[in-house]
């Protein structure tokens, strides 16, 4: 069992130029409070035990790397699944939560609030509340309350007052600023768990690494089976923390492609889309400088994606360092090929994946027309598609 | 470096010392509630202010309360960012010193060297970004030291300690002092404690104190007068205007004007 993070990179809560603390006077003094504390737990053995206990306790890791052998046949790749989706609550998000929760209690804060998009950080988020015995209050997009019916109802059942909010896109984007300013007005008895690796410092780095058990249990079981690394690892990206999670397991073995897959939406050209690292340029939103979505004077276009999940104009820091640097690539996939994957998979493999992950698995299942696929491909499996089943059918018509 | 002597802001603040007055500091929302509307908002408000602040629309105010919010967005709607914003103070030919106030991405986009230029020759007085607090961006905060805008910061109730000193070691022109936790907009009354944060604001600086968040009526006003050298008024003066145009905004900002008056 590991016990200790990976190596920290990007000082002063920079990822290059990428990162920072932009945000009101109001919570600097809590994100400094934070940054100390986890600072201090980043070599505290005890605090590391406790949390990979839970990981075990909680959400049943390490999860398991499976074989995809008809989609891997139909791709022509030995495609390996990381999956995310047997964890407790059905995606990767519930790795954070556990880490951050931990931080909350040994600040005393009695009070968390969350935003989220598909749902998946908020019904993570709710769960380690209540195991915690911890007020939560989750922010979410009215738009997104809709699609996601599913998520809203379970997160209500373990206890977790849900927000609607009604402001401005009425998507992810404006839950942030909903429970951001939540955090302004009660930063003294509240944690707020940022779900992605966005915000300011220090979350970009304590969410990554919080999520690098998903590489580092992926490296060595890929070693495991195969007695090699694999040559590729996709993973999709909205804020990113499903991708940094396992790309901090290979980042630094140079053999290894990254691949990032944004959603393309409608097609990038469309202008509808949540291609942050494709099609954005620099800019500060929720706190950090990175890529994002934007008019020539600043204002933050809204994103689209068929995947609540994905659909948010920013992204993560330390992707757009990874983006610059050309540590790993980006790519989109818009929704038509995300929908189709969604379907196929399951017919493939018995998995219905999480709409954000189609996303990945549709990139991957175009390698061939791309005219060249690598041997072993390594995929996030980052979630579940069980509360998208309602929102598919309808756009499908029922036409499956 | 803007020494106190030449800014145009410290001008202000001498004079005032004089009178023995607090100032009123009003706040606007460029663009609302709509472009021609504006420049006559800014120009009733300018009358009774003493320092007029005035805020560049963005589309994710995240320390604004809900009046503020929905100002921006009609303003935003309205095609006003900080392009815009600059013509309407230009249209609007104020004769009292302007703090821009921005969150800090519409700033970056503009190009902030090109900003300092333009604001310069407008003759704005300060500039205050909501979300760049001290320390946050050392190059932005050298250039705008450089210029003749002063470089205006504000100040939390959890700005305590070290973290206080930090946040007004650079400051100039004024602190502003943000009255309560929370986003921008009226309260029912005003926070427990004010008092002991305008004295520990004191005790780390010279600077003027100017109090804002949650200021709406006239005996808050005359409160909080009794306590800083500057009333911000943003929330009420917004929520005026949207309710009742121009005149309700002239006719607010008349009485709490009245009510700071000394005694």
């Amino acid at each position: 069992m590991t016990l200790a993070p990976p190596a920290e990179v990007g000082q002063a809560g920079r990822f290059g130029p990428y990162g920072g603390r932009y945000v009101p006077e109001t919570l600097v003094a809590a994100l400094e409070e934070l940054a100390t504390l986890y600072d201090g737990v980043r070599a505290d053995e005890t605090f590391w035990g406790e949390y990979h206990a839970l990981l075990h306790d909680v959400v049943g890791r390490p999860s398991l790397l499976s074989e995809a052998p008809r989609f891997s046949a139909r791709v022509g790749a030995r495609v390996l699944l990381k999956r995310e989706d047997l964890n407790h609550t059905g995606a990767h998000k519930i790795n954070n939560t556990i880490g951050q929760a931990l931080l909350a209690r040994r600040m005393g804060k009695p009070r968390i609030i969350a935003e989220t998009g598909a749902g998946q950080h908020g019904v993570a988020t709710a769960t380690i509340c209540a195991r915690f015995g911890l007020e939560c209050v989750v922010y979410m997009g009215a738009e997104d309350v809709e699609r996601q019916a599913l998520n809203v109802f379970r997160m209500r059942l373990l206890g977790a007052t849900v927000v609607p909010v009604e402001s401005g896109t009425r998507t992810l984007k404006d839950a942030t600023n909903e429970a951001l300013r939540d955090w302004v007005t009660n930063v003294e008895s509240t944690h707020y768990i940022i779900g992605s690796v966005v915000g300011p410092d220090p979350f970009p780095r304590m969410v990554r690494d919080f999520q690098s058990v998903i590489g580092t249990e992926a490296r060595r079981q890929v070693l495991e089976r195969l007695g090699r690394l694999p040559d590729q690892v996709v993973a999709c990206v909205g804020g990113g923390s499903n991708a940094m999670g396992i790309f901090a397991g290979f980042r630094d073995d140079g053999d290894v492609a990254l691949v990032g897959v944004e959603a393309a939406g409608e097609g990038v050209a469309s202008g509808h889309h949540s291609a942050t690292l494709t099609a954005g340029r620099p800019g500060v939103l929720h706190g950090a400088l990175s890529y994002l979505l934007q008019d020539p004077s600043g204002q933050v276009a809204p994103a689209h994606s068929v995947s609540a999940g994905l659909d948010y104009p920013g992204v993560g820091p330390e992707h757009a360092w990874l983006r610059d640097t050309g540590r790993v690539a980006y790519a989109a996939v818009d929704d038509a090929t995300a929908l189709r994957a969604f379907r196929d998979f399951a017919r493939d493999e018995g998995i219905i994946p999480a709409l954000e992950t189609a996303h990945a698995i549709g990139w991957i299942a175009e390698a061939r027309a791309r005219g060249r696929q690598e041997d072993v491909v390594l995929l996030c499996l980052s979630g579940r598609g069980d509360k998208d089943v309602a929102h598919v059918a309808a756009l499908l018509d029922g036409a499956v | 470096m803007t020494s106190l002597s030449e800014s145009r802001l410290a001008r202000t603040w001498a004079d005032l010392r004089g009178t023995g007055r607090s100032a009123l500091i009003p706040y606007l929302t460029a663009g609302f509630p709509d472009p021609a509307t504006s420049v006559a908002a800014l120009r009733a408000a300018a009358r009774h202010a003493d320092i007029l602040e005035v805020g560049v629309p963005f589309s994710d105010p995240v320390a604004d309360g809900p009046t503020i919010q929905r100002s921006t967005f009609q303003a935003l709607a309205h095609g006003v960012s900080l392009p815009e914003t600059l013509e309407l103070i230009k249209d609007a030919r104020l004769d009292v010193p302007v703090v821009l106030f921005s969150y800090f991405n519409p700033v970056l986009q503009f190009g902030l060297d090109r900003l300092l230029e333009r604001a310069a020759a407008l003759g704005l007085a300060g500039l205050l970004l909501t979300d760049l607090p001290a320390g946050a961006d050392s190059e932005v905060e050298r250039a705008v030291r450089a210029s003749p805008l002063d470089l205006i910061r504000l100040v939390a109730p959890t700005t305590r300690g070290a973290r206080l000193d930090d946040a007004v070691r650079d400051a100039e022109g004024f602190i502003y002092l943000v009255a309560r936790l929370g986003v921008t907009g009226a309260s029912r009354e005003l926070a427990a404690g004010l008092g002991e944060s305008v004295a520990r604001v004191r005790a780390a600086t010279s600077l003027p104190v100017a109090v804002g968040f949650g200021i709406s009526t006239a005996d808050q006003a005359r409160t909080v007068a009794g306590l800083a050298e500057g009333v911000v008024v943003g929330s009420a003066g917004v929520d005026a205007l949207a309710r009742g145009g121009v005149e309700a905004l002239d006719r607010l900002l008349g009485e709490l004007r009245t009510a700071m008056a000394p005694a």
